[in-house]
């Protein structure tokens, strides 16, 4: 009886939310507003501006999916989730889609129940250390005291990492990247870990971020991008193709301050016409409007437009595109044809 | 029972279920049991539902697969390539040791709290009013807090304590205080120690007995021993001389730097201290109100009575009220080391990993177990409060008024 009862108190508690329906992309629009699974707050990432609006490369990719759903930018609610809480919040229908630094591995694909629905940020495990350390590569770190993010691929990462290279760590689990922050400035751990993106967009917030070097090894593969529940392929696709319209339109050169004139009339370019819906009915496959491609990118920016703008080498967090280059650049990023 | 079976059938009516005093009360016992068991039935099937509609199963394998993570603090040997089982298990004894020592701070300095607070110096229950209150009156996880940044923002870093760093450890060099932690000489236990561990114990039994035979004779004579001078002489002499003669075997490692860190002795890290104490002053503040209440409870009369029988004050304390305030104290102090226990799950504020930070946090956050690990989490900490209650309700029955 008493289990029982334990079990029916769960039961309220994990699925009050009601369990979303498989209709996200109609519930969204039933409701107005997008609810977006998003960080806590990392420059350059997700964090509130001066006049208190969430900004940054993650939150882009939000707005994006909101205008294309509602042809709103604005019509996105943040829901802050630690790393801890995301999948939870996700599975029980806290919020339709994830972007939190979340990185796509086969246990949260399959066991979890997750679809991660594209790559944002081709990003790897890093360490960062105080230059009065005097370390200069990870495998100098035998006997370090490392603060790590709980519930995180960064935790498993490092107890691989340490393993394997038959060394030993203290390791000092915090909640959140703040905490984690803290901790290391005050000295409390020698090491802070976590992707190096994040490692990159926490020391630009440092008072003296020249006193911090992040070490060159980078230990881990890390896909960051966005989630949404396993089963909703309609929801799926569309949080897939807006992704990849920002990275297709910075391909062919379309950008904020173009798409509207390109928009106009069909151009030269066949791929352009069909992602701004000026030939075919892609939208419509997708149950979208036929232009919602050309609103996604003008409020904004295609996919370089949005990584220059929040985490490039421009920015405070001054991180190169490398990996996350376009595939004729180079880099791995790469829109299947819109067709 | 024969009357019944002899009445006339026709005679009850259904009107009767709900007219008559009868049976009244049975009907809404019924009624009210269906309803409990529908809602249940609801609740279970409804998560049985939801499960299915993720996809998701109900199983407990996970707890057999390799955990993945490092745990800092173990009591038992653990690596990541252990099972999440085992993982769940450090974590119970993490959150055992947190609550024994919690329990143990938290009701000496609620007793002195408590005792003080009804001292007729008006600065000393002035002191101690001011500090049950504001212990009282704050949330735990902001005393958490504050001890966990007092501890790692205000103490240095080990290598502050290299030549010409500014910081130096206490104690004849034995004791560091950093902002990883404290860290202590640990015992090494060599050749012959055994033997010195073995007489330590005798003397306690010894010591035991003692107490036992000059409570006896002073009942029976009326004689006093110098019990607390033979008590000391006991716990040290006998051990001290066979640790001699044994040539010293137990000797301490003492913490010295190595690397990024203090290496040798325990580390008794901040996340532990910062919880304990933490759980303790805030839990002693409302033991302290609870050892007031149990003194306030015995008649002032006892003491005016004692005192005319030419007691001191703290022999009157001990032997006439302490005693009978206990009957009142026990109980509500059971609810006290209950709710300590419960409330050491906040550890996941400082980062100390117990049960509700392995296996409740992230064993469940790496497999997605949540319901089953909910489950278990709720279960062990019903499994300990249970056992607490118990053997304290088995102590307060050993002090409460023997009736014949
Ligand atoms: N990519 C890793 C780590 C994700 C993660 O937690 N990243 C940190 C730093 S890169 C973060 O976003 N923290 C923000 C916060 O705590 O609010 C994962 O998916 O497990």
């Amino acid at each position: 009886m008493k289990k029982s009862i334990f079990l029916g108190t769960l039961a309220v508690a994990g699925l009050a939310a009601g369990l979303a329906s498989a209709q996200t992309l109609a519930d969204v629009q039933a409701r107005g507003t997008l609810k977006c699974g998003s960080n806590e707050g990392l420059a350059g990432f997700a964090a509130p501006d001066a006049n208190g609006n969430m900004q940054g490369f993650d939150v882009s990719l939000c707005r994006a999916i909101a205008v294309a759903a509602l042809g709103d930018a604005q019509a996105v609610e943040f829901v802050p989730l630690t790393s801890q809480t995301r999948f939870t919040a996700l599975a029980a229908g806290e919020v339709d889609v994830l972007v939190r630094n979340s990185t796509w591995t086969l246990s949260r694909d399959t066991d979890l129940k997750l679809d991660f629905k594209g790559v944002n940020y081709y990003d790897g495990q890093a360490f960062m250390v105080n230059t009065a350390l005097g370390v200069s590569s990870a495998r100098e770190l035998d006997g370090a005291t490392v603060c790590i993010q709980t519930g995180t691929t960064t935790e498993l990462n490092l107890a691989d990492f340490f393993r394997v290279n038959n060394m030993t760590y203290e390791p000092v689990p915090v909640a959140t990247n703040a905490e984690g922050q803290q901790q290391y400035l005050a000295g409390a751990c020698d090491v802070y870990t976590t992707d190096m993106s994040g490692l990159a967009a926490t020391r630009a917030t440092f008072e003296s971020p020249a006193d911090h070097v992040i070490l060159p090894e980078i230990v881990s593969k890390e896909p960051l991008g966005p989630a949404v529940r396993h089963g909703d392929n309609e929801w799926g696709d569309v949080v897939y193709w807006v992704l990849h319209a920002l990275i297709g339109a910075e391909e062919y050169g379309v950008t904020s301050a173009n798409v509207r004139e390109l928009a106009a009339a069909p151009t030269e370019n066949p791929e352009i016409n069909r992602l701004l819906g000026t030939e075919g009915e892609l939208g419509a496959m997708l149950g979208l409007p036929n232009d919602w491609a050309v609103n996604v990118i003008a409020a904004v920016g295609n996919y370089g437009e949005i990584f220059e703008a929040h985490i490039g080498e421009n920015t405070p967090v001054g991180l190169a595109r490398g990996l996350n280059a376009q595939w004729t650049d180079g880099g791995l990023m790469y829109a299947p044809p819109f067709r | 029972m024969a009357d019944t079976t002899e009445m006339p059938q026709d005679k009850f009516r259904l009107s009767q279920l709900l007219y008559d005093a009868r049976y009244r009360s049975m009907t809404i016992q019924v009624v009210a049991a269906m309803l409990l068991m529908l809602s249940l039935a609801w609740l279970v099937d409804n998560t049985i539902q939801n499960l299915a509609a993720l996809g998701k199963d109900f199983s407990f394998s996970f707890l057999g697969t390799t955990a993945g993570y490092d745990i800092n603090q173990q009591l038992i040997p653990f690596t990541s390539q252990d099972t999440h089982a085992r993982a769940a298990l450090v974590g119970i004894l993490n959150t055992l040791l947190v609550a024994f020592l919690g329990c143990i701070l938290a009701t000496v300095i609620g007793v002195l709290a408590g005792v003080l607070r009804l001292s007729k110096n008006f600065v000393v229950s002035g002191i101690m009013t001011f500090y049950v209150e504001a212990m009282r009156n704050t949330p735990l996880l902001i005393w958490i807090l504050i001890v966990f940044a007092v501890m790692t923002e205000a103490t240095p870093q080990p290598r502050d304590f290299r030549e010409g760093g500014g910081a130096e450890m206490i104690l004849w060099d034995s004791v560091a205080i950093s902002n990883r932690g404290v860290f202590v000489p640990k015992p090494l236990w060599g050749e012959g120690s055994g033997l010195v561990v073995a007489v330590f114990l005798l003397s306690l039994a010894a010591i035991f007995i003692l107490r036992r035979f000059a409570r006896k004779r002073q009942e029976q004579t009326g004689q006093q021993l110098p019990v607390f001078r033979l008590s000391l002489a006991l716990f040290f002499v006998p051990a001290l001389l066979v640790y001699f003669i044994m040539g010293a075997p137990i000797t301490l490692e003492v913490p010295e730097l190595g690397g990024f860190n203090f290496v040798g002795g325990i580390q008794i890290r901040n996340s532990l201290i910062a919880l304990w104490l933490a759980l303790s002053l805030y839990t002693s503040a409302f033991i302290a109100e609870i050892v007031r209440s149990g003194i306030l409870s015995v008649s002032r009369g006892q003491t005016e009575a004692s005192f005319a029988l030419g007691m001191q004050p703290n022999r009157t304390m001990q032997l006439v009220i302490l005693p009978q305030a206990l009957r009142v104290i026990i109980p509500p102090l059971i609810s006290q080391f209950l709710n300590l226990t419960k409330n050491s799950s906040l550890a996941l504020a400082v980062g100390y990993m117990d049960v509700r930070s392995t296996l409740g946090g992230i064993t469940i956050n790496q497999t997605g177990r949540e319901i089953e690990g909910i489950l278990l989490l709720g279960s062990f900490y019903l499994i300990v409060s249970l056992i607490i209650s118990s053997v304290m309700n088995l102590y307060n029955s050993s002090v409460k008024l023997k009736e014949r």
